[in-house]
């Protein structure tokens, strides 16, 4: 994309003001997308984003510029930019000695989207409406869409780091309204993967569409959702928004270091119940969050976060880590080139534990049961946190008995944490999530096994 | 460059892709070129300073009846036709579709606005920088009690066009800036945290010092704040969350979502869906409005529309297609993401016509219920399709009239069609935010609090 001679001198004009650091990302961005609705081909788009970010980092001061021009006028331009931006410092020019370049593992791809013909697209859409529809007469509207992205990526900076790499997603989605006496309902599912179209070998698109058109239709007889204190037990795979939200945010390094994160101060402490031990890995084969660098070149790895409810460390992106003189943790990424690089989580989830799941259910006299979450946010600062149910029930005398309407619930991170007091040995990831943070979403992935928290807040209307 | 030269420019690169199209063709193609700054300032220095320079071309073909569509983030002449090659060819593989068509011109004026400011443009970078440095310094200064996490100034400033072989020519401009600061306040128990912002067509018209106390009150109004009990009861939703709730009654009466069966409200016009105190209006003709545009996104005139009169369902918002579709005529409300989108029916700039009375003496009028001043989880627990209604909350109890101690971790619950109903008065306080929707105080009854059981 960039010829090494040129990033030398893009880094220098970065540091011509004498910051400490600077740094170069490039990329070059694809995507197809194919979106059905209403029973026809609604869209069919393809995108071509190429750009470059220069971040120079003057002591607190960080300055950005970003330019869709790839010529070294248009870098150099950015650079000047940038540096301006960070202000002046009194650390002189320094020549920027760049390693070897280091090429990343890119996504292993069996099949490459782009060779997957538009029209074979909407064949399989086609099927997912039909599959959709003839599920049950009471479905009304189906939408579904299946989207490709393939990025090429290089960033070089002050510390030598020369890296390139590629990364190849798909997604499929669907969702489904259905229409009944009471009104209309909605379901809906999705598949992510990091890696070619070979996904669609390995799960059925006929599978996810039914699932779709029965939650629809399920919750057409739902009543509301109880108010108040309950024990909520959380399927396989879908609840690791939870633990998203009630502390993988808090445990992110920019919030610690502004004292906006009530784990802030707490690592060797028991944050949690002794059952979680939770881990943050940018390197899962195929998740929806894997990458081989962050986007700021560090590798990824697994980092356990907290271990047997002690908090072992945090997330860090490479410029706090330097500063701290520690090993970086992989965890800086960003939205695109326009954005600057934060914090953030890749793919976390939390470790199987010794419980039987029917057995967790068995021994919940009076609960709720959330089959699939939604979303999510949290307040890092205080530590409450929501999180929404999609497709949840009542237990009942140890039963999962009727459908539920969908509301949030509601909880404080270190709490609800300390109040899982069930976790089952059927650990599983769940589905491909996109993750916002300063207006800039990343791809995540989350999972866990089937677990209970002894009480949270259900907020339905339900007396 | 000048304005007209810059002009000529983007209208020279648009003129060169539809002068290519078949007879059998429309093509529309959509233009984007704007710059933006942010600053956050932390402990008295700049934190970053982002300089962004965008630009970007999306381009619709639709020929027999399909659509197709391409989009690319540069205005390079030569990426632009392979832009224009990727939207025909992806004609081939869309559906036919009878509704399908580009915009026309529909004879409706274009209102005069001033949406862009000499003034900001020419605002020194310095001094937005010591604007934030001033509103976090006049923060931490009020209030022992408070730290501040960050404060930023924003400013954003863009042109864009929409030509199309069906005859719409139209050009506009525009530029917006906002100040905000985030807050945290700590005592024993925890951290609380506020907010605090201020807005103008220049930063001549921030008022940085409300937006200071904004800040320093939200926060530390929260401290001592504890879980309420489980209830069904009145609420106070404050302009700012009565705004997010416009939002998504917004939604709920697009065009779109309702010729595609996916709207609460789909059959409803005429019919009397809210409180007869409640007027909501779409009107980004309104210089008031952060949103406020002379433009839709598919180059015609915005205009005024209003969607619910004292309760009465008036109409939705469309766009060329959901119009067309509906067998009504446009509202101007074609909605686009940025160059990279197709437009979709969407609501523009709304606002809530105020009633009569302050948030103060609304509050005077209840004896038990909760002033909403936070929520969170709009995008989790409200389903505008079902119109399920659940979002979290923090605010300050009300009893007897007056406002007693604080709350927080809890929710409120209803549903859409419910809370339109239950609305039991409009208040006179209506605030223009940095949103796409505005409102006054809002107060509902029979809302139920899920808190401690």
């Amino acid at each position: 994309m960039i010829e090494s001679d040129v990033l030398d001198r893009v880094l220098n004009e970065a540091r011509c003001h004498g910051a400490g650091f600077a740094e170069v990302y490039a990329e070059d961005r694809c995507n197809t997308g194919v979106a059905f609705d209403d029973g026809r081909v609604d869209g069919v788009s393809s995108g071509r984003d190429r750009g470059a970010g220069i971040r120079v980092v003057n002591g607190v001061t960080t300055g950005y510029a970003h330019t869709s021009d790839l010529s070294e006028k248009g870098l150099l331009a950015a650079a000047r930019a940038a540096a301006d931006a960070a202000g002046s410092a009194d650390g002189g020019s320094v020549a920027v000695a760049l390693d070897e370049k280091r090429s990343g593992a890119g996504t292993r791809v069996e099949v490459d989207p782009q060779m997957v013909p538009k029209a074979r697209r909407v064949e399989m859409l086609t099927e997912v409406d039909e599959i959709a529809r003839s599920f049950n007469g009471a479905v009304t509207q189906v939408s579904a869409g299946l989207s490709d992205s393939y990025r090429s990526v290089l960033i070089a900076n002050s510390d030598g780091v020369f890296i390139t790499d590629e990364v190849t997603r798909v997604l499929f989605r669907v969702s489904v309204v259905a229409d009944g006496d009471l009104g209309m309902q909605t379901g809906a599912e999705s598949l992510g993967f990091t890696g070619g179209w070979e996904v669609f070998d390995r799960y059925s698109l006929a599978d996810l569409a039914t699932e779709a058109a029965e939650q629809a239709v399920r919750k057409l007889h739902a009543r509301p959702a109880p108010s108040g204190q309950l024990p909520v037990v959380i399927a396989q795979g879908t609840g690791g928004v939870l633990f998203h939200e009630a502390c993988g945010h808090g445990l992110e390094a920019d919030h610690i270091a502004k004292g906006a994160s009530v784990y802030a101060g707490r690592v060797g402490e028991l944050v949690a119940s002794p059952l979680v031990t939770l881990v943050d890995d940018g390197t899962v084969d195929g998740e929806w969050g894997t990458r081989s660098f962050d986007d700021e070149g560090q590798l990824t790895r697994r980092n356990v976060l907290i271990e047997d409810g002690v908090l072992v460390d945090y997330m860090w992106d490479h410029i706090r880590a330097r500063d701290e003189q520690r090993s970086p943790s992989g965890n800086g990424r960003r939205q695109d080139y326009a954005s600057l690089p934060m914090v953030r989580m890749t793919n976390t989830f939390v470790l199987a534990g010794e419980d039987d799941p029917d057995d967790i259910i068995s021994s919940t006299e009076h609960g709720v049961y959330v089959a699939k979450l939604g979303g999510g946010s949290v307040n890092t600062a205080s530590g409450d946190f929501v999180f929404g149910m999609r497709d949840a029930y009542l237990i009942e005398k140890g039963q999962i008995t009727e459908p539920l309407r969908e509301g949030n619930l509601i909880g404080n991170g270190p709490q609800v944490l300390s109040d899982i007091d069930m976790l089952g040995t059927d650990f599983a990831m769940g589905g491909p999530g996109t993750c916002g943070k300063d207006g800039q979403g990343v791809p995540v992935g989350t999972g866990q096994p089937t677990l209970r928290v002894s009480s949270m807040t259900i907020g339905g209307t339900a007396a | 460059m000048s304005e007209s030269d810059s002009n000529s420019e983007l209208f020279a690169l648009a003129d060169s892709l539809i002068d290519t199209a078949n007879p059998s063709e429309q093509i529309e193609v959509y233009i984007t070129r704007g710059s933006s700054t942010e600053v956050r300032v932390h402990n008295g220095d700049v934190e970053h300073f982002v300089s962004a320079m965008s630009s970007g071309i999306g381009i619709r073909v639709i020929n027999d009846c399909r659509t197709g569509f391409a989009h690319a983030g540069t205005l390079d002449a030569e990426i632009a036709s392979q832009v224009l090659a990727e939207a025909r060819e992806n004609v081939s593989f869309s559906s036919v579709d009878e509704w399908a068509a580009l915009a026309e011109p529909d004879g409706v004026d274009v209102t005069e606005q001033e949406l862009w400011s000499n003034e900001l443009e020419s605002f020194p970078t310095a001094d937005k920088i010591e604007l934030a440095k001033r509103l976090e310094q006049m923060t931490l200064d009020s209030d022992v009690r408070i730290r501040v996490d960050d404060t930023n100034f924003v400013d954003g400033g863009g042109e864009g066009l929409v030509v199309t072989t069906t005859g719409i020519r139209r050009y506009g401009r525009s530029n917006s800036c906002y100040l905000s600061v985030s807050t945290l306040a700590d005592d024993t128990d925890g951290t609380r945290t506020g907010f605090g912002f201020a807005v103008g067509a220049h930063p001549g018209e921030f008022d940085v010092e409300r937006a200071a106390r904004d800040g320093v009150d939200r926060a530390t109004r929260l401290l001592g704040a504890t879980k309420p009990a489980s209830r069904s009861t009145t609420v106070v939703l404050d302009p700012f969350v009565a705004s997010q709730l416009l939002g998504i009654i917004g939604s709920t009466l697009s065009g779109d979502a309702v010729v595609r069966g996916r709207s609460l409200f789909a059959d409803r016009v005429g019919e009397s869906i809210a409180a007869p105190t409640f007027t909501l209006v779409d009107d980004p003709t309104d210089r008031r409005a952060y949103t406020a545009t002379d433009l839709d996104g598919e180059g015609l005139a915005a205009r005024r529309n209003v969607l619910i009169d004292e309760g009465e369902l008036r109409g939705f918002v469309h766009s060329s297609y959901s119009a067309r579709r509906a067998g009504e005529g446009t509202t101007g409300n074609a909605l686009r993401g940025g160059y990279a989108g197709s437009p979709s029916a969407g609501c523009l700039a709304l606002h809530l016509v105020p009633g009569e009375r302050v948030q103060a003496d609304l509050i005077a009028s209840i004896d038990d219920g909760v002033l909403i001043e936070g929520v969170s989880g709009l995008h989790s627990g409200v389903n505008t399709v079902s119109g399920d209604f659940s979002v979290g909350a923090t605010g300050m109890s009300i009893r007897n009239g007056t406002i007693a101690e604080p709350v927080r971790e809890f929710t409120i619950a209803s549903t859409i069609q419910r809370l339109l109903n239950d609305i039991v008065e409009v208040g006179a306080d209506l605030e223009w935010l940095p949103m796409r929707a505005s409102a006054p105080s809002l107060v509902i009854r029979d809302v139920m609090v899920s808190g401690s059981s």
